[in-house]
């Protein structure tokens, strides 16, 4: 039997029933685009974490206190478990491998300044941070070594504070309060964005850390040790480095695990993506369930369109048709149905993913593949759904058939 | 008069002691109990017989619907008995042509769509890379008008015209006719007599099955059946001329 012959039959069936083919396609319609959506979504969140992280500076080495050793055994209270300023000074002034080093003191606090209050994290550094976080001036400038040694009430503004507060004018030399202690704006940073967990970095006033020490009261304790290398190359022998100054500092001995954790970027970005990975793999896995209940549709709709035309089988049988000519008709048929709505389905997808895109302000990434993959998934259900249907009206007796009312 | 048929032709139809045994349970039901029968090609043939008589069993066998549970079946010289499904689907798109009591024809699809539907299954070739003769085969009976008309927009004596070129298409050796007038009325019943006569007298094969004495005697031999097996088998002596039944009522009206 002709193939275009075959085609042609199954368009005009499907054709005859424009209002049921279009409800049975809606399944299949709705679980590709759903899949669609649900892996630009993922791929989207991904995309935009790995830039993050990248964004994060160059080189980064990240020193964390705690452990998190796979022995499985924990360090107990007792164990010297913090980062000191003393650790951090020690790395300054041993690492050869280190281009910068520098504490990052966290804490949040009420800030007050140009005629309006804000509260915003602040965070004490050394100048080094600046050059570890790639993190350059938008105006004014970063501290310096001499106002961290004499302990100077500066401040740098990251760019959310700085609108926050001085929505028009330039703030550099402006003063500000920061939890009551005044302080000199003297300079304003570029804007970093959020970070991968969808922390805006912005958001922050940066002194250093020594001034955060003597002037604020409160909880102030190093929260982590930031460290660049010169190149990417020497990262791994930096970390190693960096691991033995530290466990010198804090005096573990030989055989003892570390009571630091230190990470890199990578690290940081399998950490991170590889949860925006499971959390998109779900999504995608949930949405391809309406795929499979589209197939079921499909199926049903078949069935019953056998049943329906059973004294047509018959016909076809008894002038010629084999069995195989009936199967590959209503076949054709149901993975007809199916790539058409997947084809729809993909449209459909795209466009609600680009005006999600635009409606939300997520990133939305729409892989060209995803369609390949969804037409191809759609005439695997076709086939998967539509055998069954055929396979029925293909074993029919046509005697029975022709009798059939 | 017409012509009369070759009998040094190899037959048509060759049926020997064929019987045909439907199990239901513990029942046997012996829907033919021994059938011979045989028919030469140009022969026009009508199968009478109450229902229950055995002629819609061995309809279905000679259609090559149905196969024989003992006994022996020869069509145009090929034995049926041995064909497996395919090979009788194949059997019925070269030699046969179906026409039913009920027309069946494909709704919602025209005359030339549906007459076309045979050489979609044919596989022998025949047609490939020629003009379809579907058109030529709707001309035959008398529908050249209305080629693209559908089943819904003809008359019953119209769409029983399109069934018989659908049977026609392909050239099979054979036309059989399941009560082809037992949906019309007697004149347009006629007409249809009329037009298998005229293709009878085209040299056609043409078998039907009535249980209306009158249609069966346009043909030219009349097979009684009761109870599965052929009782009479008889030419018809005062065979009936459809077209001279239709001159003589238009004469009276």
């Amino acid at each position: 039997m002709r193939k275009r012959a075959l085609f042609g039959i199954a368009l005009r069936s499907i054709l005859r029933n424009k209002m049921r083919t279009l409800l049975t396609m809606l399944g299949i319609v709705i679980g590709v685009a759903a899949v669609i959506v649900m892996v630009a979504l993922g791929q989207g969140a991904q995309a935009t974490i790995e830039s993050q992280i990248k964004g994060l500076g160059t080189n980064m080495l990240m020193i964390m206190a705690g452990s998190t050793s796979q022995g499985g055994v924990s360090q107990g209270a007792a164990t010297f478990n913090r980062l000191t300023i003393a650790d951090y000074e020690k790395l300054a002034r041993e690492g050869t491998l280190l281009a910068g080093v520098s504490p990052v003191i966290f804490s949040r606090g009420q800030i007050i300044g140009g005629g309006a209050n804000w509260r915003a994290s602040i965070m004490g550094v050394a100048p080094a941070y600046q050059q570890v976080r790639d993190w350059p001036v938008q105006s004014g400038s970063f501290f310096t070594d001499a106002d961290t040694r004499s302990v100077r009430r500066v401040v740098v503004l990251g760019n959310t504070v700085a609108n926050a507060l001085f929505a028009d004018s330039d703030p550099v030399g402006q003063q500000i309060q920061l939890r009551s202690v005044p302080f000199i704006v003297i300079g304003v940073l570029t804007p970093k964005g959020q970070t991968a967990g969808g922390m805006d970095q912005d958001d922050t006033v940066i002194i250093p850390y020594t001034t955060a020490q003597a002037h604020l009261a409160g909880q102030f304790r190093i929260g982590q040790i930031i460290a660049s290398t010169f190149s990417p190359g020497e990262i791994p022998a930096a970390q190693e480095e960096i691991r033995g100054i530290m466990r010198e500092a804090h005096k573990i001995a030989r055989g003892d695990d570390d009571d630091f954790t230190i990470r890199n970027q990578d690290d940081i970005a399998a950490a991170a993506s590889g949860t925006t990975r499971v959390m998109s793999m779900l999504l995608a896995a949930i949405a391809s369930i309406s795929l499979v209940v589209g197939g079921i549709g499909i199926m049903n709709i078949m069935l019953v369109s056998v049943t329906e035309r059973t004294r047509e089988i018959g016909i076809r049988m008894a002038i010629g048709a084999r069995s195989n000519d009936v199967l590959a008709q209503f076949l054709v048929e149901s993975i007809v149905i199916s790539l058409a709505g997947g084809l729809i389905g993909i449209v459909l997808g795209y466009a609600s993913g680009l005006l999600l895109a635009r409606l939300t302000g997520w990133a939305v990434a729409m892989p060209p593949e995803a369609a390949l993959i969804a037409v191809a998934f759609s005439a695997a259900v076709g086939v998967f759904f539509g055998f069954y249907p055929a396979r029925k009206a293909a074993a029919l007796d046509p005697i029975q058939a022709l009798r059939y009312e | 008069m017409a012509q009369a048929h070759d009998k040094n032709a190899p037959p048509v139809i060759r049926l020997e002691d064929v019987t045909r045994v439907f199990s239901t349970g513990d029942n046997a039901v012996h829907a033919l109990a021994g059938v011979d029968l045989v028919i030469h090609p140009g022969e026009m043939v009508a199968i009478m017989g109450a229902s229950g008589s055995g002629k819609s069993t061995l309809m279905n066998i000679l259609g090559c619907l149905d196969k024989p549970t003992a006994g022996h079946y020869a069509l145009d010289g090929i034995a049926v008995s041995e064909l497996d499904r395919n090979a009788l689907a194949d059997l019925r798109s070269r030699k046969i042509g179906f026409v039913f009591q009920g027309f069946n024809l494909l709704a919602r699809t025209t005359a030339l769509e549906n007459v076309e539907l045979p050489l979609l299954y044919d596989r022998s070739g025949q047609f490939h890379g020629k003009e379809s003769p579907a058109p030529a085969a709707l001309r035959r009976v008398g529908l050249g008008e209305r080629m693209h008309h559908l089943p819904s927009q003809l008359s019953g004596g119209q769409q029983q015209r399109v069934a018989i070129a659908r049977a026609l298409v392909t050239n099979p050796s054979l036309i059989l006719a399941d009560e082809p007038t037992g949906n019309l009325d007697s004149h347009t019943s006629i007409e249809i007599m009329a037009l298998f006569q005229e293709l009878n007298d085209q040299g056609i094969t043409i078998l039907l099955v009535t249980h209306e004495q009158d249609i069966a005697e346009h043909a030219r031999r009349i097979v009684e059946m009761r109870d599965g097996r052929i009782v009479r088998d008889v030419p018809v002596t005062q065979r009936r001329i459809a077209a001279d039944e239709l001159a003589a009522a238009e004469r009276a009206a």
